[in-house]
C-alpha cells in the first residue's frame, strides 16, 4: 500500500453526499501509482483499516457545519480532533471524526491526516450535484494535487 | 375549565448518535405521563422502489445494493432471489452456497460492529465505542480483527468489501477459486474463536430489566440457520410461504415520518436476531449452544438489551457455517445459471443482519422492472420500537432530560436501527409539556 493515500467518501446516489467520492474519483486519473487513491463509500470503522500504514492520509467528505454550500473546509487532524458533528455519522459508519478518533486511540493513525470537507446543499436521494459543490470539487481536486506534490517535494 | 396554553419546552437534547440516518426521536412528556413518542426517519428504500422501475432487470443488484452502506448484500439476495422465482430459475450447489456465505460475511461485519463499537459501550459505561477503547483496547483490537475476517469475505466473494459488485440474477459474475477459499480459513478459525470470547463478554454485561410481550418474526428454514430463504413465521404461531406476505403483512403511512410503518394483522412485532435466535434455537450449533449454556443463558431471549446476546451468537453462527461452507467448497460448472427471461411477479424474503427483507418485483418480457416494494426490516420494527420506547419512558421521567435521551438511545440502539443508509444528522427532542 502506498504512503499517501486519498480516501473519498460518500454515497453515489444521495445528491451532494457523493462529494468526497466523486474527488476521489477525479483525483484518481490525476495522480500518478505511487498515491493510492481509494473510493470508500461509507467505510466508517473500516477507514481505521484503509489509513493503516500511510504516511499521509488525505480524506475528503461531504460536511454540513451550516456554511455556505461549496464551501471547502481543509481540517488537520494529526494533532487532535476535527469536525466533530460536521460529517455523516451513522450507527454502521462511524463518521470521518470518530473513526480517525478511533485511529487515534488504538495507536494506528498515519502521522499527518488532512479532511477536506466539502459543504453539501442537498443530500437527497437521487438528486444530482449541486452547482456550488460542482464547483468545490474542482477547487479540492486541484488543491489536493498541490498537496501530494508538496509532499513528495 | 380555562383553556391555557400548555407551557411547552423544547430540549433538543443531542444527536442519537450511532444510529443510522437522518432522522429524529420526539418524546412529547404531559407531567408523569409519556404523551407521545414519535420516531421520524428518512427511508430511501422509497426512493429506489420509484428509481427502479424502467431499469432493466440485470441493473437491480447494483442499484438495490446502494440502498444500504452495510447491508448492501441483504438487498441483493432478496432482489435476486425474487427475479429468480419470476425467471422459474433455481440457483443451488455450489452457488446456493456461495451466496450463503457473503451473506455470512455480511453479518460478521454488521453485527461485530454493532456489538463492539456501537452498544458496548451503553454495558460498560462510556459514552461511546472511542472513549471505551481507551479502557478496553484489547477487546475493540479484538472487534475490529473480527469484523475484518467478515470484510475478507465480502471482498473476495462480492468483488469489494462496500458494496459487492459480483452478485447478479442466477449467481455470480466471477466464483471464487478453491484456493481463494481456503486462503480464508486460518482467520475464520481465529475468529470463531474471538466470537465465542465475545459471547461470553456480553453475556458478562448487566441489563436492565426489561420484557416486553413480543410477537417474534422470522424466516425458518427446515435443515438450516435461516439466511437466503424459508418460510415466514411468528411466535404468534403465524406460518406462512413468502408469496403470501402482503397478505398479513400491511404499510401504513404515518403522519410524522416519511417512512412506512409495517404492521402484521395490525399489530407490531419484532425481527431481527433476538427474533431470529428465538424462532431457531433448534438450527444453532452445538458450539453456540453450548456457550450458551456455560454462560447460563436461556433461550427465548425476551429482554430487547440481550439483542447484543443474540448477535454474538450469530457472529460465532455465521463463523462455523463459513468454514462449513469453505469445507465442502467445489467452483460450480458456471458462475451463473443461463436465465431465459418471462415476464411475471415474485417475491422474496431473506434475513438481512436486522431482520427479515422483503422484496416484490414486476417484470415484462424485455426484462424490464414494472413495479419495485422493498420492505425493509426497519420499518417492520419500527411501531415495536416506538411501544418499547413508550414501556421503558415511565422509568425515566425523574431523570434530567439530557439522562432520559441518553436512556432512549440505548433503547433505539437495541434494534440496530438502520434509519437511512447514507448520511447524516439525526436529532433527538424531548419536549415537556408543563400544565
Amino acid at each position: 500500500m502506498q504512503a499517501i493515500r486519498i480516501i473519498g467518501l460518500g454515497n453515489v446516489m444521495r445528491g451532494d453526499d457523493a462529494a468526497g467520492l466523486l474527488a476521489a474519483r477525479r483525483l484518481r486519473q490525476v495522480v500518478d501509482d505511487r498515491v493510492g487513491v481509494i473510493e470508500a463509500e461509507m467505510a466508517g470503522v473500516d477507514l481505521v483499516e484503509l489509513m493503516k500504514g500511510a504516511r499521509l492520509a488525505i480524506l475528503i467528505d461531504a460536511a454540513r457545519s451550516g456554511q455556505r454550500p461549496g464551501t471547502v473546509h481543509r481540517l488537520d487532524a494529526s494533532a487532535g480532533p476535527v469536525g466533530v458533528g460536521m460529517f455523516p455519522s451513522s450507527s454502521h459508519a462511524l463518521g470521518i471524526s470518530e473513526a480517525l478518533e478511533l485511529a487515534r486511540v488504538m495507536g494506528v493513525l498515519p502521522e499527518t491526516v488532512i479532511v477536506y470537507g466539502i459543504e453539501v446543499e442537498n443530500t437527497e436521494a437521487g438528486h444530482p450535484l449541486s452547482p456550488p459543490v460542482a464547483n468545490a470539487l474542482n477547487v479540492v481536486v486541484g488543491r489536493i494535487v498541490q498537496e501530494c506534490e508538496a509532499c513528495r517535494a | 375549565m380555562a383553556e391555557e396554553t400548555p407551557k411547552t419546552r423544547t430540549i433538543a437534547v443531542d444527536m442519537v448518535a450511532r444510529v443510522e440516518g437522518e432522522g429524529a426521536l420526539r418524546v412529547t412528556v404531559k407531567g408523569d405521563t409519556v404523551h407521545d413518542v414519535e420516531l421520524r426517519i428518512f427511508e430511501p428504500p422509497r426512493f429506489f422502489e420509484a428509481f427502479l422501475r424502467g431499469r432493466h432487470y440485470e441493473e437491480v443488484p447494483d442499484i438495490v445494493a446502494r440502498i444500504c452502506g452495510i447491508c448492501p448484500v441483504a438487498y441483493q439476495m432478496s432482489a435476486v432471489h425474487a427475479i429468480e422465482q419470476i425467471f422459474g430459475l433455481r440457483v443451488d450447489g455450489a452457488l446456493r452456497d456461495l451466496r450463503r456465505l457473503l451473506y455470512c460475511g455480511e453479518w460478521i461485519e454488521s453485527h461485530t460492529l454493532h456489538v463492539y463499537l456501537l452498544q458496548a459501550p451503553d454495558f460498560l459505561g462510556y459514552e461511546s465505542g472511542i472513549a471505551m477503547a481507551k479502557d478496553h483496547a484489547a477487546a475493540v483490537t479484538r472487534g475490529l480483527r473480527l469484523k475484518k475476517a467478515g470484510n475478507a469475505i465480502m471482498a473476495l466473494l462480492g468483488g469489494r468489501s462496500v458494496h459487492p459488485v459480483s452478485v447478479k440474477v442466477g449467481g455470480f459474475s466471477r466464483v471464487p477459486l478453491r484456493r481463494e477459499l481456503e486462503g480464508l480459513k486460518d482467520e475464520l478459525l481465529w475468529a470463531r474463536d474471538a466470537a465465542l470470547e465475545t459471547v461470553r463478554w456480553v453475556a458478562g454485561f448487566d441489563y436492565p430489566k426489561f420484557t416486553p410481550d413480543y410477537n417474534y418474526v422470522a424466516l425458518r428454514h427446515p435443515d438450516e440457520y435461516p439466511l437466503n430463504e424459508g418460510q415466514v413465521v411468528a411466535s404468534s404461531g403465524l406460518q406462512l410461504s413468502v408469496n403470501e406476505f402482503e397478505e398479513h403483512f400491511a404499510e401504513h403511512q404515518v403522519s410524522y415520518s416519511t417512512a412506512l410503518h409495517c404492521t402484521l394483522q395490525g399489530s407490531s412485532y419484532l425481527v431481527g436476531p433476538l427474533a431470529r435466535v428465538n424462532l431457531n434455537q433448534e438450527q444453532l450449533t452445538p458450539l453456540a449452544k453450548q456457550v450458551l449454556a456455560d454462560c447460563g443463558i436461556g433461550l427465548p431471549l425476551r429482554n430487547p438489551f440481550h439483542g447484543i446476546i443474540a448477535r454474538s451468537v450469530e457472529i460465532l453462527y455465521a463463523l462455523e457455517e463459513s468454514l462449513r461452507l469453505i469445507a465442502r467448497y467445489e467452483p460450480p460448472p458456471v458462475p451463473a445459471v443461463p436465465v431465459v427471461v418471462r415476464p411475471g411477479t415474485g417475491m422474496a424474503c431473506t434475513e438481512a443482519p436486522r431482520g427479515i427483507l422483503y422484496h416484490r418485483y414486476q417484470i415484462d418480457g424485455d426484462g424490464i422492472v414494472r413495479e419495485a416494494k422493498i420492505v425493509p426490516p426497519t420499518s417492520q420494527n419500527q411501531s415495536r420500537l416506538e411501544q418499547d420506547l413508550r414501556l421503558f419512558m415511565p422509568r425515566l421521567l425523574r431523570l434530567p432530560d439530557k439522562e432520559a435521551a441518553l436512556a432512549c438511545e440505548r433503547v433505539i440502539r437495541c434494534y440496530d436501527p438502520c434509519i437511512s443508509c447514507a448520511t447524516h444528522f439525526l436529532k433527538l427532542d424531548i419536549t415537556r409539556v408543563k400544565e
